[in-house]
């Protein structure tokens, strides 16, 4: 897959990270606002999305970064069963996923338990997932040729 | 209120028809991404802010994918059929959607009309909405009351990626 | 009442594309336009007439609220989708590989 012009690639180096963030920001306020886990991980994942159209494919590049989203995506569902099963631990009547921290004031933004940390856990692993998708997909032509 | 509704699911009718019609494969996928779209719209009357979030960037996503395909394998359509065997499938989609029909008539005898809803699940979901301590009350569902399911989602997810992984693997296979 | 036959004439619609089209793009399509017509109709059943968004706060009044069930289990349906076209998709990549072409009649040879 082909690269695009340069002012197509300047404006992405703007632009970009502004998108990151902004996926950042549902993630974290999925408590407060709608939105949460599942909406900001996408939107994470189209800012990585993004690049790739972007700047062109570049193979070496591509394959160090997908071991490293394997990792990313196994270590998110991993520390969502550890969570779940913390609470297993911690209830005094054996319940999985019970929510254990300190539940504070409503609307404010460390509030409501352990339900911020599920969803910043779920948006990483929906964003690595969706990336991982779109490169096996998108790409795979200069895989078959070489 | 209503009526708008209605505007819209006619509007996403039309497209859907038109995308399984078309003579190229790009026009289709285009005119595939009305009907999402109209998705979005009916999301954000129906009330429900959350799922018109998701379903609009899910919807740009798989457009991206499927486009990506289209353009690295064929784009050209295959001619139609004109012996007897397009009568034979147009008719047996009649009597699908003749027992489609039938049946639905018996379904929506019993459900309450468009509007008024009432189930004793949700008024003990919106009560005990407080003990949660999220303001946002589809999220304290999602993670408090119904976490199985999210669990099982994650995993669904997951499956999904180590299955495209698996059947497009290049490398590792000895000849 | 119309509100439902309408997204039952959408669901027939999607599954016409997947009984009669010979195009295995075309048959995805129609899949992915059965389960949109699906997650339509349940959205609306849990609507209430004169309710807001189910969010507690300053902006939106104590009033009566939207059903939130039904939400919670289409914001995962939605995801699923996704997960699915995308294997889908990748099913018919690898057919391409194989025989060149996407019609499903000349995909028929039970040999590899």
């Amino acid at each position: 897959m082909k690269g695009m012009t340069i002012i197509v690639k300047k404006i992405t180096q703007i632009v970009a990270p502004l998108i990151f963030v902004y996926g950042i920001y549902i993630v974290i306020h999925g408590h407060l606002s709608p939105g949460g886990g599942f909406a900001g991980g996408v939107i994470m994942a189209g800012a990585f999305i993004l690049q790739i159209l972007a700047n062109g494919s570049i193979l070496s590049k591509l394959r160090k970064q997908e071991s490293g989203l394997e990792f990313l995506e196994s270590a998110a569902i991993l520390g969502f069963l550890i969570i779940a099963g913390l609470g297993l631990l911690i209830s005094s009547s054996l319940t999985f996923f019970f929510n254990f921290l300190s539940k504070g004031t409503i609307g404010k933004l460390i509030s409501a338990g352990v339900i911020p940390i599920e969803n910043v856990v779920v948006g990483l692993e929906v964003c690595a997932a969706i990336t991982t998708i779109f490169i096996a997909l998108a790409v795979f032509e200069k895989e078959e040729k070489e | 209120m209503e009526i708008y509704l209605v505007i819209l699911l006619v509007l996403m009718i039309l497209g859907s028809l038109y995308s399984l019609n078309a003579r190229d494969l790009l026009s289709a996928v285009i005119s595939y991404g009305i009907v999402g779209f109209g998705l979005v719209i009916c999301f954000l009357i129906l009330q429900a802010p959350d799922l018109a979030i998701v379903q609009i960037v899910v919807e740009v996503i798989t457009l991206i994918i499927m486009i990506a395909v289209i353009k690295n394998t064929t784009r050209d359509e295959i001619k139609k059929q004109t012996n007897y065997k397009a009568a034979v499938n147009f008719l047996m989609i009649v009597i699908f959607a003749l027992v489609f029909f039938y049946v639905f008539d018996m379904i929506t005898g019993a459900l309450t009309s468009f509007g008024d809803h009432f189930t004793r699940m949700s008024t003990a979901y919106i009560a005990g909405a407080r003990e949660t301590g999220s303001a946002n009350l589809v999220t304290g569902v999602i993670f408090d009351f119904r976490a199985y399911d999210t669990l099982g989602e994650a995993t669904v997810l997951f499956t999904a990626v180590i299955g495209i992984l698996t059947i497009l693997r290049i490398k590792g296979r000895k000849k | 009442m119309i509100l439902f036959v309408l997204c039952l004439i959408l669901f027939i619609i999607g599954l016409y594309g997947v009984v009669t089209k010979r195009n295995l793009i075309k048959i995805i399509l129609g899949i992915a336009i059965m389960e949109y017509s699906v997650n339509l109709f349940f959205i609306l059943i849990g609507y209430v007439k004169g309710a807001t968004a189910p969010i507690l706060g300053k902006a939106f009044p104590k009033g009566p609220f939207v059903d939130p069930l039904p939400q919670a289990m289409i914001l995962t349906a939605i995801v699923i989708g996704l997960a699915t076209t995308a294997l889908l998709l990748a099913v018919a990549i690898r057919l391409y590989r194989k025989y060149g072409t996407f019609d499903i009649r000349k995909i028929n040879s039970l040999k590899g």
